[in-house]
């Protein structure tokens, strides 16, 4: 009999998690500073019945939602016009290259300084974070469209917008898609490292919340954020990025 | 009508003294020089030659991919300045669009055609795949299609929007040799019924004189007409027909020659 894929997984996470349990409970290291499960899941339970995970959870999926679609729609075109015209690239496309490489956390005292603790602060450090990886992974798959493709169209007389919205845009979507996961990521990162180094008055999220964790020791809720935080990027891939890949993959034939 | 119409054999394509350098990162090279040829209207035209005789540079000029350095070229009166519907280019590739179907890939250059309804396009979409022999495979996407279906979806891609001159560039010699025999046919019924300019570029000598009215023979270093000949065979031409084998012989021997000669000078 051939066992399902998700046996051996799901035995091992039970194992590791059972193995912590049990590491803790018998006393070879400090409760406090290494919570057991059990502690993480009922101050999970805890705040699920209150609500603050999730008024939590929803604070910062809005700012994760507005910050990551406002550096998408600016990447987009942007990188576009990096892989359009030339002397572009050799500007934006460079400080695109170098500031992508700058981690968002660099942004926050400026945010904080122009925007004060305000949403327009956080958000501001979300778009810097996804902004530039969406350009440079735009540019680069405009770049590496197969000119046997453009040539093609063009004889058959695109041009213009036409050959951007049918061949270029098109032929390009599996290296915008990766890139545009590539921004999700980041502004992710971009979000926590805001939340926990700026106390926003406007809202209370998850960074905030494992800050707060940190502040009155208790790190079953340091560790419960953390899970929380891991779980809807994993979602996040799992419902939107996944099948999206998945069709494309499909129907071109590049399916392994 | 006017006067010039009513010749026998107007020239579709003119070319005069065209010539194009490139500066590659071997240094400068001449790919055509002074290249001066008139295709008629309704004619088979078969460029053939070793590689580096800039044949496929011809080509990419007269799809207006490329420009020339000197010299001018003209559809009928209009001189070729750049890419346009009346001259389609097949490429040695099928260079299908892999997120569009059969159909849709064939509709891609109707669609660009504004005269036309959407039914008319959808018609004449139709007619060509089902006359390349793939009506029945018009949801199907590029990676499900053989090599050989993938070039005739490229064939009626081709064909649809009716150009004035259609352009193939080696557009048979990433096929199998029984595809290839096949698609030979295909194009000479094509080319038969529909009574199309047909401008093929090639290095293989059997198929150029299976194919052409004219075979033009180019020599390298730098590209240059060598040879024409008039192949007075009758249609349809079969590859393994005796009198086809003879012909070639002859081209060949003229291009060796050639070769031959310029390797003592």
């Amino acid at each position: 009999m051939k066992l399902h894929r998700s046996v051996i997984p799901t035995l091992l996470a039970l194992l590791f998690v059972g193995g912590w349990e049990w590491f803790v409970r018998f006393g070879h290291v400090n409760e406090v500073l290494v919570p057991p499960p059990s502690h993480i899941l009922s101050w999970f339970w805890e705040s699920l019945r209150n609500g603050e995970i999730l008024s939590a959870t929803l604070v910062t999926m809005r700012r994760l939602l507005i910050g990551f679609a406002i550096g998408a729609a600016l990447g987009i075109p942007l990188g576009a016009l990096c892989a359009r015209v030339r002397w572009v690239r050799d500007t934006l496309g460079v400080l695109a290259l170098g500031l992508q490489t700058l981690p968002s956390v660099c942004w926050v005292p400026l945010a904080l300084l122009w925007f004060g603790q305000q949403e327009s602060a956080v958000l501001f450090v979300v778009v810097m974070g996804t902004v530039w990886a969406v350009v440079i992974a735009v540019q680069e798959s405009v770049l590496s469209v197969h000119p046997l493709y453009l040539r093609a169209a063009m004889t058959m007389g695109s041009k213009g917008t036409h050959l951007w919205t049918h061949v270029i845009f098109p032929a390009a979507l599996p290296g915008i898609l990766s890139g545009m996961k590539q921004g999700w990521a980041f502004a992710w990162r971009s979000l926590m490292a805001a939340e926990i180094f700026v106390v926003i008055l406007t809202g209370f999220g998850l960074g905030s919340l494992l800050h707060a964790g940190r502040e009155l020791l208790r790190m079953d809720q340091v560790m419960g954020v953390m899970v929380v935080v891991v779980a809807v990027g994993l979602l996040a891939d799992l419902i939107f990025f996944a099948p999206i890949e998945r069709w494309l993959r499909r129907s071109r034939g590049l399916e392994r | 009508m006017s006067s010039s119409k009513d010749r026998a054999t107007p020239a579709a394509l003119t070319l005069r003294n065209v010539t194009k350098h490139f500066n590659g990162a071997a240094g400068h090279v001449t790919a055509v020089e002074d290249i001066s040829l008139d295709v008629r209207e309704g004619e088979f035209l078969v460029l053939v030659g070793p590689s580096g005789c800039g044949k496929s540079t011809l080509l990419n000029l007269l799809a207006g991919l490329e420009h020339t350095d000197e010299g001018k070229i003209q559809l009928g009166e209009e001189p070729v300045r750049s890419p346009g519907r009346d001259r389609l280019v097949m490429f040695q590739q099928d260079a299908l669009f892999p997120w569009l179907n059969a159909l849709e890939n064939v509709m891609f250059g109707l669609r660009l055609k504004p005269d036309l309804t959407e039914e008319e396009r959808l018609e004449a979409a139709r007619y060509y795949l089902t006359l390349v022999g793939l009506g029945d495979k018009e949801k199907a996407r590029p990676h499900e299609l053989s090599g050989g279906m993938r070039q005739r979806v490229a064939l009626a891609r081709s064909l649809a929007p009716n150009p004035r001159v259609l352009l193939m560039d080696e557009p048979f010699s990433a096929l199998d040799a029984l595809t290839r025999d096949q698609l030979y046919g295909d194009i000479q019924k094509i080319f038969m019924n529909r009574k199309k300019t047909i401008i093929l570029v090639t290095h293989n000598i059997r198929e150029a004189v299976c194919l052409g009215d004219r075979v033009v023979l180019l020599s390298p270093h730098p590209g240059r007409i060598q040879q024409i000949f008039d192949i007075k065979l009758p249609r349809p031409r079969r590859m393994n027909d005796p009198a086809l084998a003879t012909l070639a012989a002859e081209v060949t021997a003229a291009l060796s020659s050639h070769l031959d000669s310029s390797k003592i000078s």
